[in-house]
């Protein structure tokens, strides 16, 4: 059989190009489930006008966005039976426990809570349908913390033992499944980087609305909301970055050093920035190196040895039995930089930004037109060159969006294809974990499919977003002001209008 | 009774709470076509299910997961086995998610009209298509030694499943019918009664003959009586419904469908997915199962979870109990909210 379109390789594909496209949404969802929450909560404390239109202007968003993240998410769940069936015999004993949790206790959430946060607008005391926001955001942390207990476990299997006469590993400390340090760190790096995501987001759109100086009020809060996140998540990912890479350095080290391109074992080894040619061959064309970092990365000491790729290569070698134990180079050398290269690149912007538009460089008080002032970003007494550099500013922050969501990509993408030739790190390699019974041509036709069918809907999406990015909040009417609720008194007119509907 | 015993009912449960509920949420997508006679009408009925369908879904899901955990054998071999019916399922139910989010999310007549459509048919295909792949897990399927799924795509598509997947049609549009008759007012609640009767006696003759197949092949005294049960409480949904008694016909239709799940999950007992080739290559509840330690987890969060979902997606149906029609429906509302 063709090796490129080998079952095997078809499904990884698939894998890969759903996983990817579903994690699109994923931080998105995440991140603005929690910022609408916290805005929403800002009007019902302050009863701030601006304050609702920008959580009706963030929902809707991000309604858009979890339309798509949702319906994703259901194929992930089948695709492990559907293309990885003997993954699933193999493993279901424990990889299945955290999914069942995922939709007994975060899916149920936050899927319920959204419908009465949709239509509860006039059905729910304001208190209440605050709660209902709340509950979606705990429903998607909860979802990611269950994922990717299940994700750790494929990097780093715990808790467990091998059935020999079921064929099959058996789960024998779930606890120590879920709290395994490399779920925890894992979670901690996934969600600061969802909130980069988000952060962006509101800075790139705030900065939209701002550089034609439209909806200023809603926007310029939202800017500060958004660069603020930004920075705190910023800092938080290469605070859980580096907790996350001194974990895999222990317990694969493999990943790292291909991570790295580090061929041999070296004592103390240089974190390389940037590798010119061919990677694949190792250092002898880098370009740009930090002498002593990746030994500092790996176990804090400048000093320290830390083992190349055909060290590992060959430990694995003795342990697992004669084969090739290497994932491919330059997907996880790549992969690696460009994870962190964007992911600091938005914490760069995002500090920059946050130092722009603080008080002292807003429009003086005498200057100023209207309270809804757009910030001027005034860096110099040079007027003109002001405003050329604000302008400048609106467009590389619009950019940023982008950033985060690349900078994730690619760290799935390194995560995973960091681990192979092994599906679960140690237990089982991959090409023993697919489908033994689905033939070539099934797994052809759903990833024709599936590809067909996200193309699609990523256009209608993206339209959709632009669409009502450039709306913008809407204007507030008196219904949105005191929500008629029907909760503890009588409907004061049992033929109004509904105040949201499909 | 043994762990794995507990999760065959549990399952079997989330399979019934899954056809209760999103049945009646396919039905209504069915019915946009069949009862509806214009686009304010249609807004009704995609309405009346708005605020919970999504919740509704998640039944599907945890039913899938726990499937996973508690019998990993059974999930390996039915979602690769089933493995073009449920890519069908799975890319209907990604288009209807993503329509009823999306259908007034513009103006354009044209853009309405085709996720209206959209709902139309990812409701129809998915109520006939679970009934189809529920006829061959009862009736059994091609299943090696490896436990592997070894016939084709056209073995599934032998009369008795497609007959499954006639009933299951049927009766969650019937479901949906009588659904549509207790949320709605005025003219549509008349109409959604008198469509429902009709429906009503359609999937019973669909029905009956499926079941009665069933018991015949495989029945025993348990499954006879769940069958019994079924078709009475059919009969007595159709009469409530037309007596215009709408919430006993709702529950009555429900009942029907948890009946008549049960009665195939009893039928199943102790298989979970029967060979037709060697009665020794079934996969069974002791088989196909996860380990008394995985299952005693699980055990310990369903007992948990379980009764908190259905506390709060029954106050969902209480927050959203009120009737709606045509004038609760706020003309051209993406033009208003894209302001």
């Amino acid at each position: 059989m063709n090796l490129a379109l080998a079952p095997e390789t078809l499904a990884r594909w698939q894998f890969g190009i759903t996983t990817v496209y579903h994690f699109l949404f994923v931080p998105l969802t995440i991140s603005l489930a929690a910022l609408t929450a916290g805005i929403q909560t800002a009007w019902v404390r302050t009863g701030k006008e601006k304050y609702l239109r920008a959580t009706k202007f963030w929902g809707k968003l991000f309604l858009i966005n979890i339309a798509m993240g949702v319906v994703t998410g259901i194929v992930q769940e089948f695709q492990f039976g559907m293309n990885w069936s003997a993954y699933s015999r193999f493993v279901g004993d424990i990889f299945g426990a955290p999914l069942a949790f995922e939709a007994l206790i975060a899916f149920f959430f936050e899927s319920t809570f959204i419908g009465l946060w949709i239509f509860g607008w006039d059905r729910l005391p304001k208190k209440i349908h605050l709660a209902c926001i709340w509950m979606v955001s705990i429903g998607t942390i909860l979802s990611a913390y269950f994922i990717l207990a299940a994700n750790s476990w494929m990097q780093h299997p715990v808790g467990y033992r091998i059935n020999k006469e079921r064929g099959r590993a058996e789960l024998t400390d779930f606890w120590h499944v879920l709290t395994q340090n490399t779920a925890l760190t894992q979670f901690f790096h996934t969600i600061t980087a969802a909130f980069l995501v988000g952060g962006a987001f509101m800075v790139g759109i705030s900065a939209f609305h701002l550089a034609r100086k439209r909806h200023v009020a809603v926007m310029r809060s939202s800017l500060r909301i958004g660069l603020i996140t930004l920075i705190i998540a910023g800092l938080g990912t290469a605070i859980s970055g580096d907790l996350l890479g001194k974990v895999m350095f222990k317990q694969q080290p493999m990943k790292m050093a291909a991570a790295e391109a580090l061929w041999d074992g070296e004592a103390p080894a240089p974190f390389s920035v940037f590798a010119y040619g061919d990677v694949e061959k190792g250092h002898n064309t880098v370009a740009i190196e930090i002498p002593g970092l990746l030994s500092f990365l790996a176990n804090d000491d400048f000093d320290s040895y830390v083992p190349g790729i055909n060290d590992v290569n060959k430990a694995e070698q003795e342990k697992y039995g004669p084969g090739d134990y290497r994932p491919n180079i330059p997907v996880a050398y790549w992969g690696f930089r460009w994870m962190i290269g964007f992911g600091m690149t938005s914490l760069a912007i995002g500090m920059l930004g946050l130092w722009l538009t603080r008080k002292k460089f807003l429009l003086p008080q005498a200057l100023r037109t209207g309270d809804d002032e757009v910030p001027n970003l005034v860096l110099f007494k040079n007027k003109a060159l002001s405003a050329r550099f604000t302008k400048w500013y609106w467009v590389v922050a619009l950019w940023t969006m982008l950033f985060p969501l690349i900078a994730n990509s690619w760290g799935w993408i390194f995560t995973e294809m960091g681990r192979q030739p092994w599906v679960v790190y140690g237990v089982l390699r991959t090409r023993d974990a697919v489908s033994p019974g689905v033939s070539q041509g099934e797994v052809l036709t759903s990833m024709i499919v599936f590809t067909t069918l996200y193309a699609i809907l990523a256009v209608i999406e993206v339209k959709l977003l632009v669409k009502y990015v450039k709306a913008g909040p809407p204007e507030l009417t008196e219904d949105d002001l005191n929500p008629p609720t029907t909760i503890g008194g009588h409907d004061r007119d049992p033929d109004r209008p509904m105040a949201f509907s499909y | 009774m043994e762990l794995h015993d507990v999760w065959f009912v549990l399952i079997a449960v989330l399979w019934i709470g899954y056809f209760f509920l999103e049945g009646f949420d396919f039905g209504i997508g069915v019915l946009t076509k069949l009862l509806a006679r214009d686009r304010p009408e249609k807004r009704v009925l995609i309405n009346t299910i708005g605020p919970v369908w999504d919740g509704n879904e998640v039944w599907l899901l945890t039913a899938g997961g726990a499937t996973f955990a508690a019998f990993p054998e059974w999930y390996a071999t039915l979602f690769s086995g089933f493995y073009l019916p449920l890519l069908i399922i799975l890319v209907c139910l990604i288009v209807r998610g993503v329509a009823f989010e999306y259908r007034a999310k513009r103006p354009e007549e044209n853009w309405q009209r085709n996720w209206e459509q959209a709902i139309f048919w990812t409701s129809l295909i998915p109520a006939f298509l679970w009934g189809v792949a529920f006829g061959n897990i009862v009736r059994g399927v091609k299943i090696d030694a490896r436990h592997e799924y070894v016939g084709d795509f056209w073995d599934l598509l032998n009369p008795y499943a497609l007959l499954g997947g006639l009933v299951t049609l049927t009766l969650f549009t019937f479901h949906g019918a009588v659904f549509a008759a207790l949320k709605t007012v005025g003219d549509i609640r008349e109409r959604a009664r008198a469509l429902a009767t009709k429906l009503g006696l359609v999937a019973a003759v669909a029905a009956l003959i499926f079941l009665l197949w069933t018991q015949v092949d495989k029945g025993d005294g348990w499954s006879l009586f769940a069958m019994l049960v079924a078709v009475v409480a059919l009969v007595g949904a159709i009469g409530a419904n037309s007596a215009g008694r709408e919430g006993w016909s709702f529950a009555l239709s429900g009942v029907t469908i948890a009946a008549a799940v049960a009665m195939l999950f009893l039928t199943l007992f102790p298989d979970v997915m029967p060979s037709t080739l060697n009665s020794d290559w079934s996969l069974t509840v002791t088989n196909a199962s996860s380990s008394p330690y995985t299952l005693k987890i699980m055990t310990w969060c369903a007992a948990i979870a379980a009764p908190l979902v259905m506390a709060y997606q029954a106050w969902t149906y209480w927050v959203f109990r009120k009737r709606i029609g045509t004038q609760h429906i706020a003309p051209d509302h993406a033009a208003h909210s894209a302001h």
